[in-house]
């Protein structure tokens, strides 16, 4: 029987917690094509993703789950397009502290929606953080209608993300019932 | 919950409108350069603002609206010295000098003014507190966001359009190649002319903004008008390929693909 591998995309600006995600959930030790930071305004970190990350969840002997996350610098998105192809779903991470990030955030949703209209869910990371932004004062910033999810995430935290995840898969299935019916 | 940030990155017709959908109560400050501007808000109306920088004084603003003349003002600022704004308006009222309309009409048109002056900000910080209230002794009124939304997102609007006529200050301009085009015979603005003398396809928009000192508002305006007098066109980029997203499921039974989203469910629970 041939194995069905089925994608995950999560996405988001740089530094918005993506790796983190995945790395939590991920059986296998994410595989990060890690480089240290040059430009000055990205330097909030020693190092990013470049190209991607790689995380893998096996379900059984013929069926997996690869999450894949996106280099979150504008510069690396040509690469976008191409990790996009064929995704059950996308996840859009953005952190929840830094406000300054959320246009950008706005713009990759809606890149990413015009490359495939498939379910997706923004994740409101570093919610345990005191300066993080209350989720629906988020959903108005982010100018996201009330049909598209928002959750509150903490990415370093296993039961966070899986919530992030059951909460995008719940919303698959709502979409094949709606365009079944 | 903090609601903290910088203008830059979140104008402020998107902070008027968050305030006004969540019906937030508390104080914004918003500081710019050497200006702080406060302005509180109760159940997403705005009740009370004031520049640090401009003092608040009844008299001169019920003056300037000519709710009152000057010489009353000077008769007035001698009767009620040292009286808080609250004391100040009931003593008018009172007195018979105004009435309370007259008084939160003028202090709605005031606060909203306040609130105007931070449409022209393009940099500075906001943090707003909750559920704090207006310092006491000052006349709080209850006016609508809705219209200074309104006003802000027009602004904004203008600026999006722009964008999506001029979508990247990464392009280069160059002269249009339409021979009956004569260019002494075009009027053009000071500005325009400014701008007209760095076309050439090797310098970017952003370049070209750098050398005129336009800022981003501007340049674009500026090259939006030379478009229009198809003086110039903008050297666009070779269009990405088309995309042909690749498939999704192996399976093409919409009950198999349902049954593959459910073992993902029943695996990511199991974690």
């Amino acid at each position: 029987m041939q194995t069905q591998t089925v994608k995950i995309v999560v996405t988001g600006p740089f530094n918005s917690g993506k790796t983190e995600l995945i790395r939590s959930v991920s059986e296998i030790d994410v595989v990060s094509t890690e480089k240290k930071i040059t430009a000055e305004a990205e330097k909030v970190k020693e190092s990013t993703t470049v190209a991607m990350d790689f995380g893998r969840i096996t379900v059984d002997d013929d069926l997996v789950l690869f999450l894949f996350g996106t280099p979150g610098q504008k510069r690396f998105d040509f690469m976008w397009e191409i990790l996009s192809e064929g995704m059950l779903g996308f996840i859009v991470m953005v952190d929840s502290t830094r406000p300054e990030t959320f246009r950008e955030a706005r713009s990759i949703l809606e890149t990413f929606h015009a490359y495939a209209p498939t379910p997706y869910i923004v994740a409101a990371n570093k919610q345990d953080c005191a300066d993080a932004w209350d989720v629906e004062d988020m959903r108005v910033a982010l100018r996201l209608d009330h049909s598209i999810k928002i959750m509150p995430c903490v990415a370093k935290k296993k039961s966070s993300v899986k919530n992030v995840l059951l909460e995008l898969l719940f919303g698959i299935l709502e979409e094949m019932d709606a365009n079944r019916s | 919950m903090a609601l903290k940030g910088n203008l830059r990155d979140f104008s402020i017709t998107q902070l008027l409108n968050l305030i006004h959908i969540a019906t937030k109560t508390g104080a914004l400050y918003v500081e710019g350069g050497s200006d702080t501007v406060a302005v509180y808000f109760r159940d997403g109306k705005i009740s009370f603002a004031q520049n640090a920088n401009q003092s608040f004084d009844l008299l001169k603003i019920l003056a300037s609206s000519k709710k009152l003349k000057r010489s009353q003002v000077v008769m007035l600022q001698e009767k009620f010295k040292d009286l808080q704004p609250a004391e100040l308006g009931l003593c008018l009222v009172n007195g018979g000098y105004l009435s309370q309309e007259d008084i939160l009409d003028t202090l709605r048109a005031y606060y909203s003014g306040v609130v105007k002056q931070l449409f022209i900000w393009e940099d500075g910080f906001f943090h707003f507190e909750g559920p704090e209230s207006a310092p006491e002794g000052n006349i709080m009124v209850r006016e609508s966001l809705e219209d200074l939304i309104v006003e802000g997102a027009r602004k904004l609007k203008e600026y999006e359009q722009l964008k999506d006529e001029i979508p990247s200050l990464e392009m280069a301009l160059k002269f249009s190649d339409r021979p009956g085009t004569n260019m002494r015979a075009i009027n053009l603005s000071q500005d325009e002319w400014r701008v007209v003398s760095y076309v050439n396809p090797k310098n970017s928009i952003t370049q070209i903004a750098h050398a005129t000192r336009l800022n981003e508002m501007d340049i674009r305006r500026v090259v939006y008008a030379l478009l229009q007098a198809g003086i110039v066109e903008i050297i666009r980029p070779a269009s990405g390929a088309v995309i042909t997203p690749g498939r999704t499921f192996v399976a093409q039974d919409r009950d198999e693909q349902k049954s593959i989203v459910n073992r993902l469910i029943d695996r990511i629970r199991a974690i």
